[in-house]
Order: structure tokens, then sequence, then C-alpha cells
């Protein structure tokens, strides 16, 4: 199972274990991180799962869909490395992904 | 104190609010014991989907679910499906349970959402009259969505339509009756109901207006629609969308005050300082519309839901959202924010011809609400632009030249 580190705007941390072909954002809800509110439940509609992908990371994920890029640069405090963590589904490859939360959710 | 000396919270309602109360008040490091009852045979689970993707079959049951089953018992929090509540002694901090069991309560939290408003007209009890509300009630009607089949759908908000777009598309024969002069009519511009109307029409779906349903016909199953006007519509189904009531009995019973809903404070505090409300049975006052509503949506019971379970945990974070909505049909996207009531002026951004456009709605020079279709930025800057109340010039409003995002 890759794992996947969330660290919160305060600066804890949880590792924890993803299913392959989850969302991070569902990994995120599944164990109850807090700091991702994912209140359209994964539609990509309130941009309230926004993270801050660690640069190692970045050119790992797929690019950003139009409908993700369309919604992203209004999230909460983007910054070049701002991703709607529901669009990103898991894959043994990106075991280890390591994702910063902002400090409010949209 | 119930039988141990840890707290007690009992949630009443296992539906979007209750379960995020419920994670949410473990977020938060809450040291008690916490009992989540509900009427339905599932987990948590969202309801959004039960109108498109889930009836549309494109995903599965168990992707509805808030959480796992797991995430609940790692938490400790007890999950009581298929129990219904009785009554609220809120002088025994209890609760009656309709088994006949009793349940003490230290903190109480009713998160009891609202149920669908039933059509009382002849037939409306026949084989094949369908309400929309559970996931149940989709498990019911899926089986019935065969291309061919005749679908009348009473009621033209949303339900209505997300479920008109997934079985037209599905090949059944789908009629749309509404009684006001236009669909959407309750929520949004004339201009955004044309636009509705047209695309459904495009897509092969009769929308009927103006139109008043009187009963329904035949021997086991229903087999046609009775209109007003003395017209019939055949039908192998009927599917009804005509709102929600709130679930209120209980606190009223109970001797809480309820008006349009539980009232709460901005804290989701009721008349009782040991029990809270949130979601769809709540009333709260919104500071950004300076009045008290009741609002029916997913956004408003997560955010309640988290001022719910501080407010528990003795963290008070005062619960003031600007209220939005979202709604799939086709492939447009439909995202609101604000509401619109009361506007005296409205902006159209966008082409409505392209399917890509925003109404802004204003009232003395301030944008109240905005109804984006497929148009996030729109929607985005929106939302900034009503809840910080931000003076913005009409003409520029519209200009597609001037991006969103330069205007707040």
């Amino acid at each position: 199972m890759p794992k996947i580190t969330f660290i919160e705007y305060d600066g804890n941390k949880s590792v924890v274990d993803a299913t392959v072909g989850n969302s991070v954002m569902e990994t995120a809800i599944e164990n109850m991180v807090s700091g991702i509110d994912a209140d359209c439940g994964g539609n990509c509609i309130c941009s309230t799962c926004h993270g801050y992908i660690d640069d190692a990371w970045l050119g790992k994920l797929p690019p950003m869909e139009a409908e993700e890029e369309a919604m992203v640069e209004f999230a909460n405090e983007p910054e070049s490395n701002s991703r709607l963590t529901c669009q990103i589904h898991m894959t043994e490859e990106l075991d280890g992904l390591i994702v910063r939360l902002p400090e409010t959710q949209g | 104190m119930s039988d141990t000396n840890r707290e007690t919270t009992v949630i009443v309602g296992a539906g979007h609010a209750g379960g995020v109360l419920a994670t949410s008040l473990h977020q938060n490091k809450y040291a008690g014991r916490v009992i989540v009852l509900g009427e339905e045979s599932h987990l948590p689970y969202q309801r959004p989907p039960l109108s498109k993707t889930f009836l549309a079959g494109e995903v599965e049951l168990k992707s509805l679910f808030l959480k796992p089953r797991e995430t609940y018992d790692k938490a400790g929090i007890e999950l009581r499906p298929n129990t219904r509540v009785a009554k609220i002694d809120r002088d025994a901090q209890a609760l009656q349970l309709e088994d006949g069991t009793s349940l003490e309560y230290d903190k109480l939290a009713l998160t009891t959402g609202g149920r669908v408003r039933r059509l009382d007209l002849p037939g409306g009890d026949l084989h094949g009259v369908y309400y929309l509300r559970q996931i149940d009630d989709v498990l019911a009607l899926q089986p019935q969505f065969k291309p061919g089949a005749r679908l009348v759908i009473v009621g033209g908000g949303y339900i209505g339509l997300e479920v008109a777009a997934v079985a037209i598309k599905r090949g059944l024969d789908v009629t749309v009756l509404e009684t006001e002069d236009r669909v959407l009519a309750r929520v949004t511009a004339p201009q955004l109901s044309a636009f509705y109307e047209k695309v459904h029409s495009d897509a092969g779906v009769k929308v009927r207006t103006n139109t008043q349903v009187t009963g329904f016909e035949g021997e086991e199953n229903v087999e046609a629609v009775l209109c007003k006007d003395g017209s019939q519509i055949a039908a192998d189904m009927v599917l009804i969308g005509v709102g929600l009531i709130p679930n209120t009995e209980l606190a009223k019973d109970a001797g809480l005050e309820v008006d349009n809903g539980i009232v709460v404070d901005e804290y989701t505090r009721t008349s009782d300082q040991n029990i809270v409300a949130a979601g769809d049975c709540a009333n709260h006052h919104n500071d950004l519309l300076g009045r008290r509503i009741r609002l029916e949506s997913v956004p408003n019971a997560m955010g309640q839901a988290r001022a719910a379970a501080a407010t528990l945990c003795g963290q008070d974070k005062p619960y003031q959202a600007l209220p939005w909505f979202w709604s799939d049909q086709y492939n447009l996207k439909l995202q609101m924010a604000g509401l619109s009531q009361g506007y005296d002026d409205m902006v159209l951004r966008g082409s409505i011809k392209d399917q890509s456009f925003a109404a802004f709605y204003l009232k003395d020079g301030l944008v109240i609400a905005v109804d984006a279709v497929s148009r996030p930025p729109e929607f985005m800057v929106g939302k900034k632009l009503i809840s910080e109340k931000i003076k913005i010039d009409p003409d520029r409003l519209a200009d597609e030249s001037v991006a969103m995002k330069s205007m707040a």
C-alpha cells in the first residue's frame, strides 16, 4: 500500500496508508486528517481539498485537467504547487507522497 | 452523567451533518463517548450523487459513504443504524427509542435532516410513484430505468431536472411537469430557467410548465398522470420532487424552539444548552444575509456540523458562511452562491448560447448571488464579491476582457 504524508498547517504530521485508485482527498477523509474539508465530495466544485504538493512529487503527478486548473487558482492562498487533492488518484509510484495543507480551506 | 464517568454525546440522524459531526468530535479530540443513531440501514453517506452519478449507475454504492466503517470503529464512534427515536426527555437527559429502550445523554446533537414532501393526491400510493431522498429510493427506481419507459417527473426543481437528465440519457421517454410558469422558479432568474428548459428540450425531455397535477391513475401500477387542465399523460412511472420537510417533530415535542427548523444560535446551540442542531433541520441567523434561514445544502450541513462539534468540545467557533449549492445536468456544471431573492439588477457574463456563462444578481449595487454555468472562476470570485461585499461596476462584471481574478 502506498503511503501519503499529510502535514497540517500547524505542523502536525500524519502518515497514512492509501488504497491504489482512491484519491488523495479520500485518503485524508478516511483517515480523519484535519485540514481537508472536501465539501463537494470530490467533484471538483468547491476547492476545499486544496493541498501543496512537495516539490519532489510535483513532476510525478499527472497534469491538471481543465476543470481542476480553473478551480485551483481560486483556492485559498494558491501557490505554484497547489493541487486539488480530489483529482489526484493514488498509484504505487506515488508511495511516499508528501502533501502540506493550507491554514484554511475555501 | 451516564453509566460511566465519561460524558456521552448522542447524535440523532446519520446523514451528512451527523456523520461529519461525529468525526469532527474525534478530530477535535473529544474525550467522551459518541453514539450516532440513524434511521437508515446505511453508513452516513453523500446524498448529492443520488440524483446524478449514482442514479446513472456511474458510481458504486460504496463510494457514497462519507467514510468506511473502519474509520468510525478506529475512532470509537458507535454507529447504530435502523434506529428511530420516539421522544427526547430533556429532564432525564434521555432518549426513548422506538424499540422501547432508552438511551441517556449528556450532550445531544440533532441532525435529523428532512424528508420528502409527499403529494397528497388521489392515486399517490400506486406502485410506480417514487420519491428520491435516500439510497433505497434510488435502488427501487433504478431497475425501472429501461429504455423506452415513460417517466413523468412532477416538479421542475433540481432533483426533477437532474433525474430528467439521467433518464433521457438512458433512453427513457421523459416529461417534466412544473406548476409555475418556469422551471427552477423559486431559485433562479427567468433567463436561467429558460436556458435549462431549452437544454432539456434539446435533449428530448418534454417540459410542461403551468401544469398542475391533480392525481394519478392506474390499477396497481401507475398508468397516467392527471393534470388540472384535463389532460392525461401516460406513464410507466412517476417521480415526485417537490421539496423537503425538515424533521423537527422530536425537537418541537421536547419543547425546543422551532420556527421553520430548529432555532439555533451562531454556535449551533438550541434553546437547551445541552442540545445542538445542524444541517437541513436547523434554522440559524446568517449575518451575511442579515436574517434567519434554514438551508438545505451539503456545505451548510458540513459547516454547521463542524461548528457543533467545536461547541461540544468547548471551543466556540461561530458558524457564518455564504450559502452555496451545485447541480450537475448533462455536461453542465452549475455552481451557485448566495441567495438571489430580492435582486434589483442582473448582469450576464459569457454566452448563454455557448452554454458557458454566469448570472450575477445585484441589490443596491452589491452582488448578492451568482449562478455560474460551467464557469468556475465566476463562481469562485463571485463568492468573494458577495461575502466581502466588494463594490463592482456592473459594466466591468459583464466585460469578458476584464479577468474575474482582477475583481476581488
